[in-house]
């Protein structure tokens, strides 16, 4: 069953119609997790403000569980729960408060769908009367997440959620989230992290506006046209500029402390090894590369 | 209604934990109570008097069209009797009267002394005795004449009567003002700011996503400051009270119930700034420039409108604080009565009415 439907939403800001959704479609079943990845300034906020009927698009249409984001907006803003990119709680408010604050406003109270929460809500609670602004950046998200999600909403939307979260609050964020798909709520998540993108069950990798692809990671992967291979030497940068004049040559980009690497054609790791030599690079290592979704992203762009 | 309550605790909490500007919001009236006002003085022209002559004699004639000749004043009618006098201060369309005693002339060249009565509206004391002291060296200007050419003086006595405020306390002229003054910046500023910050630290997206309306979400920002402003008019009093010594004249209870309105009117007034505002920079900007300027200058609190050039006596008229202070001068220091403030109450109320309906429909229920 569909529950989030959008069609070919185009999105423009100002005089100058700067174009900032183009043309984007995409559905995301009941209880699915679903990802929009892409860099910053790619038009992930301005999808989730549509969809959250904070702003109007200019073309297109879109609906939650059967209801349009334009005429039944009343209805959908009980019905789903909402947490925006940058921190936007009460500050001066504490843990409780802010808690408290937000499940009177959607007509609830913290005790009645404290079942929801309470996986995460425990790790925030030895803080609660904490000032919200207090808290370090991981709680805070901890806390946004309670807040969005105190009216047991349907449809969850988490704009960048673990942006300026560190490693581990990141990863016990993705854990929280996948509890929270087993109680049939359908997740809406945007992130830059590429690494991220593999936890979710589908997800739209987006640029400038539009959807580059939309599957899940696995098939996103699998599709992965070339044989990769990653390359190390002593030095990265000269490797990197031999690289790219090899004649062969289909892609190369750093990764890490590795350099991505495909051939045009059939793949020749002793003549690439002897080229490198030539050029004077030294302790190559040359190994097949399992392709990421980072890869699939730049193979994308290419 | 819970959703309700619960949103305008959290706007007291806000206001609560910041102690900067609740120092501010509490500390600025009494400071501005006790040390403003002292430093007004205001040159007067113009102003509106009137002239009873019951003697109708050649002395009186000299004396009142040298008075006509100053450019301080400008007699607007030469009433026949006393009886409609009252009336006409109480409306505040004079500043002035001067009575002529039946027989003037008489009485002066066969007394050689004579006296003439000076009436003034000291609710507003530095114009009262400014008046009063234009009107003394007028007569004894005259009486220097008469003396030029005859041997025995000639003495012609002006008996000064101050109307409202016989002691020429300072305090009644400044503490409406300074009423009309913290009312605009609290409840203008404050809430314009507070609904602001909601736009500015991004709350104001997550509260749009939610089912409680936009309209409640202006609403319950406007409560606390209501009764915030409420406390400050009642320190306000209290300080004129027993720290200036200035009786409240009239009714406190229609003197709450106007500054009731007139908070109202500020509120409406902030709310409007904050729609049309989005940061919180602006919102001060404008409260500052847009409100706290007017008042000070077209609410005839430090400089009397009459002197004004007419395009910006037109102007006074937009300026709620205007309304407020004629209303909390008649009130508190004359002593009238609501039939007396209906006027001034209705444009006030007419303004709130207007900006209400102006704010409502430019509401947005999205972020653009």
């Amino acid at each position: 069953m569909e529950s989030v439907v959008v069609k070919n939403i185009t999105k423009t800001y100002g005089k100058e119609k700067k174009i900032a959704v183009d043309d984007v479609s995409f559905s995301v079943n009941k209880g699915e997790l679903f990802g929009l990845i892409g860099p910053d300034g790619a038009g992930k906020t301005s999808i989730f403000r549509v969809l959250t009927t904070l702003l109007l698009a200019d073309r297109g249409s879109a609906s939650i569980d059967g209801l349009d984001v334009v005429t039944d907006f009343k209805s959908i803003r009980n019905t789903i729960g909402y947490m925006p990119g940058r921190f936007s709680l009460y500050q001066d408010l504490t843990v409780e408060e802010n808690l408290s604050f937000f499940a009177t406003l959607f007509g609830t109270t913290i005790q009645e769908n404290y079942d929801l929460i309470k996986d995460i809500y425990i790790q925030i609670e030895p803080f609660k009367t904490r000032r919200a602004g207090k808290l370090s950046g991981g709680m805070k998200q901890k806390l946004a997440l309670c807040c969005a999600l105190i009216h047991k909403p349907n449809v969850l939307f988490l704009d960048e959620p673990t942006t300026g979260v560190d490693p581990v609050s990141r990863k016990e964020f993705w854990e929280m989230l996948k509890k929270l798909k087993e109680q049939d709520i359908t997740i809406i998540v945007s992130t830059p992290y590429m690494d991220e993108a593999n936890l979710c069950d589908r997800i739209a990798l987006i640029q400038e506006g539009k959807i580059l692809s939309i599957d899940s990671p696995k098939n996103i992967i699998d599709n992965y046209p070339d044989v990769l291979f990653a390359i190390k030497a002593d030095k990265m940068y000269p490797l990197l500029q031999a690289l790219s004049v090899y004649p062969k040559r289909l892609a190369s980009y750093a990764f890490g402390e590795f350099a991505h690497f495909s051939f045009q054609g059939k793949p020749n790791q002793p003549d690439l090894l002897q080229f490198l030599e030539n050029k004077g690079i030294k302790n190559i290592e040359i190994k097949e590369a399992a392709v990421t979704i980072e890869d699939s992203f730049i193979k994308l762009l290419s | 209604m819970k959703q309700f309550l619960t949103f305008v605790k959290k706007e007291f909490l806000h206001v609560l934990r910041d102690k900067k500007t609740l120092f501010i919001l509490f500390g600025m009236p009494i400071v501005q109570i006790l040390i403003f006002g002292f430093a007004l003085t205001n040159e007067v022209k113009n102003s509106n008097i009137v002239v009873v002559d019951y003697a109708k004699d050649i002395a009186s004639q000299e004396i009142i069209s040298k008075i006509d000749a100053s450019r301080y004043f400008e007699i607007t009618k030469s009433l026949a009797g006393s009886a409609t006098l009252e009336a006409a201060f109480k409306t505040g369309e004079i500043k002035m009267a001067i009575v002529f005693p039946e027989g003037f002339n008489n009485q002066l060249l066969h007394e050689n002394k004579a006296q003439i009565q000076v009436i003034a509206d000291a609710s507003d004391p530095n114009t009262a005795t400014t008046l009063t002291n234009y009107v003394s060296s007028i007569i004894n200007d005259y009486q220097a004449q008469l003396n030029e050419t005859n041997p025995v003086p000639y003495q012609i006595k002006p008996e000064v009567k101050m109307l409202y405020n016989p002691q020429l306390k300072g305090a009644p002229n400044f503490v409406p003002g300074v009423m009309a003054l913290i009312l605009m910046l609290v409840c203008v500023m404050m809430t314009a700011i507070s609904i602001v910050k909601e736009k500015e630290m991004g709350t104001m997206e997550i509260l749009l996503v939610s089912p409680f309306k936009p309209i409640m979400i202006i609403l319950s920002k406007a409560v606390p400051y209501l009764l915030l402003s409420m406390v400050n008019v009642i320190t306000i009093l209290l300080l004129s009270v027993f720290v200036l010594d200035l009786p409240i004249a009239g009714s406190i209870l229609l003197l709450f119930a106007e500054s009731t309105l007139f908070i109202i009117t500020c509120l409406t007034l902030g709310i409007f700034i904050s729609i049309k505002t989005d940061s919180m920079q602006t919102a001060m900007l404008i409260s500052l420039l847009g409100m706290l300027l007017p008042t000070l200058l077209f609410s005839g609190f430090m400089f009397p409108i009459e002197n004004m050039p007419l395009p910006l006596q037109w102007f006074s008229n937009i300026v709620p604080s205007k309304w407020y202070y004629i209303i909390v001068k008649n009130v508190m220091i004359k002593g009238l009565g609501f039939s007396y403030v209906w006027k001034e109450t209705l444009i006030l109320f007419g303004i709130t009415i207007f900006l209400l309906i102006i704010s409502l429909r430019s509401f947005k229920i999205r972020l653009a």
